[in-house]
């Protein structure tokens, strides 16, 4: 098992290395400098050429490379003109509410998925069955947007119950108890991430219950709720290990469809603003530690599933 | 037995040889393939949706003039009436006009990206499960390097620089959704180039190419179908995430996204005929293409094996 965990770590730096030059490489050719965001449209090109200059921004581009990476790894992000702060300070002031949002999400999420998934097993094809997966079939071919729209409009329109707005509060102790507005965007995400968690849950729970162990333990005379919650359960999450992994990035980087709609102040809702701004130290680094995310969570789902599932360390 | 009844067998005819089985006509696996997918009672829906929706974009403004370019404030915001069957829009714009204009634009990206994504990914695939050795190792880093990428924040950067065409668009839909379909391709070319034909095709001096071309990627095809039936859904769902956040088509063309997101400014003065109807008509779409996707999954991925 330990070869096996060497080699996916090597493989994982090597993509790492290789997913950092080419996003730094992609966003350096579209915004090769962020020159005429400080100095204004109006300046002129020696104006420009001495800004860049002066800031570093006219070395060859491996250079550039090469010193962003070693401030990354030193915990300067870079600068964002546009907003006169560091990148690093502005990711630290919507960090937690970010995490907060994919978090209780994910947890939610999880709680539901699990029983739901096992349950659409056991009742296979029943009407309970039936209705749950058509709704979660709709769920995931409907953009994440037109969800929230439909529960705005339902629960807080129609029905003032919610509010249509998350909590703007900077605190993050009342983000988390203002059940009010953080309802809908948290009901939005988690019902998209359980359409798709079931799906995975249903078939391996289908599975699981096919195999002979389960007999064995029906045919000792164990009551069906001792089967499930014994054997079904552990062999059938296995599958979630990985999503959960794979649901990483989403978690820290944040879910900037959701965040745009509710007009939450997390980290998707400064890549927006980043983008209609163009400001590009922002978005390189948010692009960058997004893939990092990416990487780290695969690496993460991988682990974990062999950690879990004994058969794979043995094969 | 009474006297004169005729026997019901047929005279016992010695000169003709006994019969074996019939042998039934060999249907090709593609045939099969169709039957078992118009047995699939989802997919044919899926598919008549498909349809009703290329006849209603392409066909539609054919037949019904919904004025998507002249600006006409004082019909700003009707209600679905007479002349506007679903309404007209904040700037006069007749709704259902905007919605064969914007599924034109969605259909031409999401197949266009799609198809962008199989030619690249089956190149790459193909390529890779071929060679083997050093190729191969280098070509699967770089899917997953390419697969690490997030996906919606560097199609969105590039949008940004370079969206506002469907041409645009496509490329930068497809370029980044390729890797999927290059691994399912390699995966089905380390099988094949294992096979008889293949062998015999290299004994005749058949080239990398030739083999490619003529021997590996038809071979594919199954697995590549199916791969772009849900490319095309990914596709169009990601011009609609586009087009909300403002990143997408803009005058005079338009896309669904777009729609969305102008309508939901108005949504608390009650104005549901911007909003409902585009949501419901990316939602359709994309099930349909979805549920054909299945279906050919589980009508394909099998038979054409049996070949």
């Amino acid at each position: 098992m330990t070869a096996y965990l060497l080699r996916r770590l090597g493989t994982s730096i090597i993509v790492l290395i290789g997913i950092s030059i080419f996003i730094f490489l992609l966003l350096h050719a579209i915004f090769p400098s962020p020159a005429r965001v400080e100095l204004g449209l109006r300046a002129n090109q020696a104006q420009v050429n001495a800004w860049n200059l002066q800031h570093g921004f006219d070395r060859p581009v491996i250079e550039q490379y090469l010193s962003y990476i070693n401030g990354l790894l030193h915990g300067n992000l870079g600068y964002s003109y546009a907003d006169n702060q560091t990148v690093a300070a502005l990711f630290a002031e919507r960090l937690a509410r970010s995490i907060y949002l994919s978090g209780i999400s994910l947890l939610f999420a999880i709680l539901i998925a699990l029983p739901l998934g096992i349950f659409q097993a056991v009742k296979r094809n029943s009407l309970g069955d039936n209705v749950a997966t058509s709704a979660a079939f709709i769920l995931y071919s409907m953009p994440s947007f037109f969800l929230g729209i439909i529960l705005i409009q339902v629960f807080a329109i129609s029905f003032p119950i919610f509010s249509f707005e998350a909590s703007q509060s900077t605190s993050i102790w009342v983000v988390m108890g203002d059940w009010n507005a953080m309802f809908l965007p948290i009901l939005t995400l988690t019902l998209l991430t359980v359409a798709n968690f079931s799906r995975y849950m249903r078939s391996s729970s289908i599975d699981v219950l096919a195999q002979d162990y389960i007999k064995v333990a029906r045919a000792k005379g164990l009551p069906e709720r001792l089967v499930l919650m014994r054997h079904m359960v552990r062999n059938a999450s296995l599958p979630m290990i990985t999503l959960i992994g794979l649901f990483l990035p989403a978690l820290l980087a944040g879910n900037l469809i959701v965040e745009t709609l509710f007009n939450y102040q997390g980290l998707g809702l400064l890549f927006y603003n980043s983008l209609s701004k163009e400001d590009y130290p922002v978005l390189l680094a948010y692009t960058l530690i997004g893939a990092v995310f990416v990487v780290l969570g695969n690496l993460v789902a991988d682990i974990a599933l062999t950690v879990a599932d004994p058969r794979i360390r043995l094969a | 037995m009474a006297a004169g009844q005729q026997s019901s067998l047929p005279p016992l005819d010695v000169t003709r040889a006994p019969e074996g089985g019939e042998v039934g006509a060999v249907q090709s696996g593609w045939r099969l393939a169709l039957r078992e997918f118009v047995r699939n009672r989802l997919a044919v829906v899926g598919f008549g949706i498909l349809l009703f929706f290329l006849v209603f974009c392409f066909l539609g403004p054919l037949f019904y003039h919904g004025d998507v370019l002249q600006v006409s404030l004082i019909n700003a915001h009707d209600p679905p009436g007479a002349g506007h069957p679903l309404g007209t829009d904040e700037n006069g714009f007749d709704v259902l006009g905007e919605l064969m204009k914007g599924g034109q634009a969605a259909l031409e990206i999401g197949f266009f990206a799609a198809f962008v994504a199989i030619t690249i990914g089956a190149l790459v695939g193909a390529v890779a499960g071929l060679a083997g050795g050093i190729v191969d190792t280098v070509l699967m880093r770089v899917v997953d390097i390419f697969l690490s990428v997030p996906f919606l924040f560097v199609v969105l950067i590039l949008a940004v620089r370079y969206g506002a065409t469907v041409l645009s668009l496509s490329l930068v839909i497809g370029g980044f959704s390729w890797q999927v379909p290059a691994r399912l391709v390699r995966g089905e070319v380390l099988t094949i180039r294992e096979r008889d034909f293949v062998l015999a095709a290299r004994t005749a001096g058949a080239g990398r190419w030739r083999l490619i071309r003529r021997h590996l990627l038809p071979n594919s095809l199954g697995v590549m179908i199916v791969n772009v039936t849900f490319q095309v859904a990914d596709a169009i769902l990601a011009v609609a995430y586009v087009g909300f956040l403002g990143f997408g088509l803009h005058y005079p063309n338009l896309d669904w996204g777009d729609m969305i997101s102008d309508g939901i400014g108005y949504i608390e003065d009650g104005y549901w005929w911007l909003i409902y109807p585009v949501g419901v008509c990316i939602v359709l779409t994309v099930m349909a293409l979805n549920f054909i996707g299945d279906a050919l999954r589980d009508s394909l991925d099998v038979r054409l094996r049996r070949r």
